[in-house]
């Protein structure tokens, strides 16, 4: 199990400001290589992916959570564990068919665009904090869950609200589950 | 700390895609790659340095170097090093990947010449899941290019300009070079 790191008095979120400022970077370059938005929404979908399905382990490891039962269940826990552990954030759920396998993550506040104002001129079709949406994907995924991951809202496209669509798309079969997210 | 996890993720992905991406597979189109990590990592070290507590950004003049015969070397303690080694404390060398608690990087400045500073780390977090060993020796490189960058970038707002390499030798254990360079 990993130690918690020793803070020293002053530097309480250089940690966090690494990884936003890094991830910012990465945005930057990747509008540097491609011109194309969508482009540039798949890598991060696509890297986001790659994350996603070994950051799950961690978080199991991390944390103690229970078996799932229900999907409304799963997304509480992405909202009140996962994104509290990693972001400091707790986005609220709701949700949104009556199957009640479509939910949305309602971010008043996101970390991800601390540092940014506004997106790039020519750029509006970008989804800068897709890589989110690519985490939740990968993660579920390596718990034996298929979902759609998108964003309904954007806050920096002009939106009041951040908002993360997750759209379940199988019928959980219950002999199969070991852990739950 | 988890956020420190989620950066370790996020730079194993990067330095992944951007060698997915290169072009040109020969040693020039690699150092490419290296230097648009190593641009990276300068930028996020320019706007981290901003961050940074106000008195860590006061730069006194370099004291006379504190000799610590028991480290074999002498172990500069002037203010310079010290600014950096709060920041790489915080930046990565705290964070412990196991039940023991993580050394301290070490400075030291045995056999250099003036203005040269090495920063040597033996569990450095991005390599530490990588091997323990002389194995991936020539991956290593790729996974450090973003943290010299981070370096250089933290100092050139503190006013130093300087230039900053990274050696390794046995997994997970690195040094950096930092040269400052004097106008």
């Amino acid at each position: 199990m990993s130690r918690p790191a020793q803070r020293r008095p002053g530097y309480p979120k250089i940690n966090k400001d690494l990884f936003v400022l890094t991830y910012g970077a990465l945005v930057a370059q990747l509008c540097k290589d491609y011109e194309k938005d969508e482009d540039v929404n798949k890598y991060l979908d696509n890297m986001g992916y790659s994350i996603g399905t070994r950051l799950v382990e961690d978080f199991l490891a991390r944390s103690c959570v229970r078996r799932c039962h229900s999907y409304s269940e799963i997304t509480g826990i992405i909202a009140q564990v996962a994104f509290k552990m990693y972001l400091g954030i707790t986005p609220r759920v709701t949700c949104n068919n009556s199957s009640r396998n479509e939910f949305s993550l309602i971010l008043e506040k996101n970390p991800l665009v601390e540092f940014v104002e506004e997106l790039p001129p020519g750029r509006s079709a970008l989804c800068y904090c897709n890589l989110l949406c690519g985490i939740i994907r990968g993660a579920l995924e390596m718990v034996h869950l298929d979902a759609d991951v998108t964003f309904l809202q954007d806050r920096l496209k002009g939106d009041s609200v951040t908002e993360i669509g997750i759209t379940f798309l199988k019928k959980p079969e219950e002999k199969k589950y070991r852990r739950k997210k | 700390m988890a956020d420190a996890a989620l950066f370790e993720f996020l730079h194993t992905e990067m330095v992944a895609e951007l060698w997915a991406r290169a072009p040109d597979p020969s040693p020039g189109g690699q150092k490419t790659s290296l230097s648009v990590l190593e641009g990276m990592g300068f930028r996020v070290g320019q706007a981290l340095g901003e961050r940074l507590p106000r008195e860590t950004l006061a730069f006194r003049e370099e004291q006379p170097p504190k000799e610590v015969p028991a480290l074999g070397g002498r172990v500069l303690d002037c203010p310079l090093t010290l600014q950096i080694g709060d920041h790489w404390d915080q930046r990565g060398g705290a964070v412990g990947s196991c039940s023991r608690p993580p050394p301290h990087p070490q400075w030291y400045t045995a056999l250099c010449p003036q203005g040269t500073y090495i920063l040597q780390d033996n569990d450095f977090p991005l390599l530490v899941r990588m091997a323990a060993g002389p194995q991936y020796l020539e991956e290593a490189p790729k996974f450090l290019a973003f943290t010299c960058g981070l370096l250089r970038g933290t100092l050139s707002t503190l006013g130093i300009k300087s230039l900053v390499t990274a050696s390794v030798t046995t997994l997970p254990a690195c040094k950096f070079q930092v040269v400052i360079q004097r106008a």
